[in-house]
């Protein structure tokens, strides 16, 4: 196999080639579909052709061996990962999301340690080779570490709330960057030592925790999307040490994704990128929301599911702005059923989603539609607020910040300037919520103490099937 | 020479897929993007590639066969795993601009068995 004249057509450079460049081909053909609903799942199929076609021209190379180890891998890999794929509630997406992007990042930095020892320490091979898989190490560990947290977060294995070093964190943060650049520049320069490689693993490994771990749960979105970004980038890096162009270009088009993700999140929070990274943020808010809470006098009215029904069935318009709780409480088939009942009463009935409600992009929609609301009914914020004015009840499931008007009115709010879903245009607001303790940014949300709004206290899901409940007796 | 040519030709692909990528992503809907990212996430599962090119060269070394068989696992997890959730997912969309009820029943009696 390996003397190149017996090489035949198939095993041929040109033609493991041209297989690369048609499985990349079908990667952004597929991802073109995902401009909407009824071209996606094709495009997703599409995509997973082409990914087939990489895999086969890969194991057509004419080195290729140890075919049990391969056949061992695919198999362990397949056994874990579907069951997992199919079993995964609508709810825990986001943590399914962060843990499939860790072993990505996983991958890639095993494959750089790989390529380091199987070159003696990158001895013989172009600089260039070594400066890409140094980065592919790098990134790819912080990536793994970094998403592991990010699920542990998630799944609630570890606490949600930001745990920090204090003022000192940054300088962790800093000194480890540097020690793995470090590390990085000494093998760069020539050093084979395996210790030292291993030491800059190591190093990312623990700024990959020490950057998530400061991180609270609403910035899940955003940490979830740049983990996501360095994922890819450091596939692309792999793909250049390794000569491999459909790595290179699938690579490139996940980091892509990943930091267009990233920037609408920070935009849909109104805060900076680098801002979210030092994390830390529920700390510092709860400190400015605990002196602001006192200036709102006003009275909070709570209701009943029954006087909520009366109001929601003789609205002419309903818009329901689910938040995190919903997700929580997985009261999203129950909402369902609360809006058909509305729907059949001759109530016109829309959502209205923020950028950021949930764990990470676009979750409410993908909750809504496993309780089969019309993909139409989805409304995004900009479609959405403008509505808000002709809107009879808007009813807030579990979302809070993403509703404050304080954002709007109140400069020396901690989350002024971050774009609202301006529920308190509309002629009347009811609030389902656990209790009045603040959401995610520790400040009071104004809403709350706006006579149009009624409050009704609750788990979202129980709440809603109550109403649902009192609908049916009117 | 001939490793500077395949370096800049790879540095080529690398900033135009780049460019490429923003332009398809940039028209995806907010509403897909939780699909849109689990998708991508299993097209970072590529990465599978290096896993099995590098296990075919690894010689006697006993501990690269077993990293790069970890490496094979994940990548398959991300690859397999990645694909079938964001079906999974887009699924559920599809069936939602409401073409005739009775279609839609169809739909949710054969792709919803949780």
């Amino acid at each position: 196999m390996t003397v190149p004249m017996a090489t035949s057509f198939l095993q041929s450079e040109s033609f493991i080639y041209v297989l690369y460049i048609i499985a990349f081909s079908l990667f952004i053909q597929g991802l073109r579909g995902l401009a909407g609903p009824t071209t996606a799942v094709r495009g997703n199929r599409i995509a997973a052709v082409g990914m087939a076609i990489a895999v086969i021209a890969t194991l057509l190379k004419p080195d290729e061996g140890n075919w049990g180890l391969i056949a061992l891998g695919i198999a362990l890999g397949t056994a874990v990962g579907v069951p997992a794929a199919r079993q995964v509630k609508m709810t825990a997406m986001p943590q399914m999301v962060a843990l499939f992007n860790g072993v990505g990042g996983g991958a890639v930095f095993l494959i750089a340690w790989a390529e380091f020892r199987r070159t003696g320490g990158y001895s013989g091979i172009a600089t260039y080779i070594t400066i890409f898989s140094l980065f592919a190490a790098i990134v790819g560990s912080v990536s793994f570490w970094g998403s592991n947290i990010a699920f542990g977060k998630l799944q609630e294995i570890i606490p949600g709330r930001p745990i920090t070093l204090g003022a000192g964190q940054q300088v962790v943060n800093g000194l480890l960057l540097v020690l793995a650049l470090a590390g990085a520049i000494d093998i760069a320069s020539g050093n084979h030592s395996e210790a030292i490689f291993i030491g800059v693993l190591v190093c990312a490994a623990l700024l990959g925790n020490a950057v998530v771990l400061p991180i609270g749960g609403a910035d899940m979105p955003v940490v979830i999307s740049l983990l996501n970004a360095f994922t890819g980038l450091s596939a692309a890096a792999t793909g250049v040490a390794l000569n491999n162009p459909a790595m290179i270009v699938a690579g490139m088009i996940v980091g892509a994704s990943g930091t267009i993700l990233t920037n609408l999140m920070a935009v849909a929070m109104n805060r900076s990128i680098p801002a979210i990274v030092a994390g830390g943020f529920g700390g510092g808010g709860a400190v400015e929301g605990a002196s602001g809470a006192g200036e709102h006098a006003g009275t909070v009215r709570s209701t009943t599911a029954a006087d909520a029904a009366i109001q929601l069935a003789y609205a002419n318009r309903v818009v329901v702005v689910p938040g995190y709780g919903m997700a929580v409480a997985q009261a999203q088939h129950a909402v369902r059923e609360l809006t058909k009942e509305l729907e059949d009463r001759g109530v016109e009935v829309s959502y209205a989603i923020h950028p950021v409600a949930g764990r990470m992009p676009g979750h409410m929609n993908v909750l809504l539609a496993e309780a089969d609301v019309p993909y139409d009914q989805l409304k995004e914020m900009d479609d959405a607020n403008p509505e808000f004015q002709r809107t009879d009840v808007s009813l807030v499931i579990g979302a809070n910040d993403v509703t404050n008007p304080a954002a709007k009115n109140t400069p020396s709010s901690p989350i002024y300037g971050m774009p609202i879903l301006e529920v308190n245009d509309s002629h009347s607001v009811i609030v389902i919520k656990r209790s009045m303790n603040p959401g995610f940014a520790g400040i009071e949300n104004e809403l709350y103490y706006d006579p149009k709004t009624t409050m009704l206290f609750g788990d979202a899901k129980s709440a809603v099937s109550e109403i649902t409940a009192e609908l049916a007796q009117i | 020479m001939i490793l500077a040519s395949v370096l800049t030709t790879n540095l080529a692909i690398l900033v135009l897929a780049g460019f490429i990528g923003f332009v398809v992503i940039s028209k995806v809907p907010n509403t897909l993007h939780t699909p849109l990212m689990s998708g991508t996430n299993a097209i970072h599962g590529i990465v599978l590639l290096g896993g099995l090119l590098l296990i075919g060269l690894s010689g006697n070394d006993a501990f690269n066969k077993v990293i790069l068989v970890i490496a094979i696992v994940f990548g398959t997890i991300n690859i397999i795993g990645g694909f079938l959730v964001t079906d999974r997912m887009l699924e559920m969309f599809k069936s939602k601009p409401k073409p005739a009820k009775e279609r839609e029943d169809e739909h949710e009696a054969g792709g919803k068995e949780r």
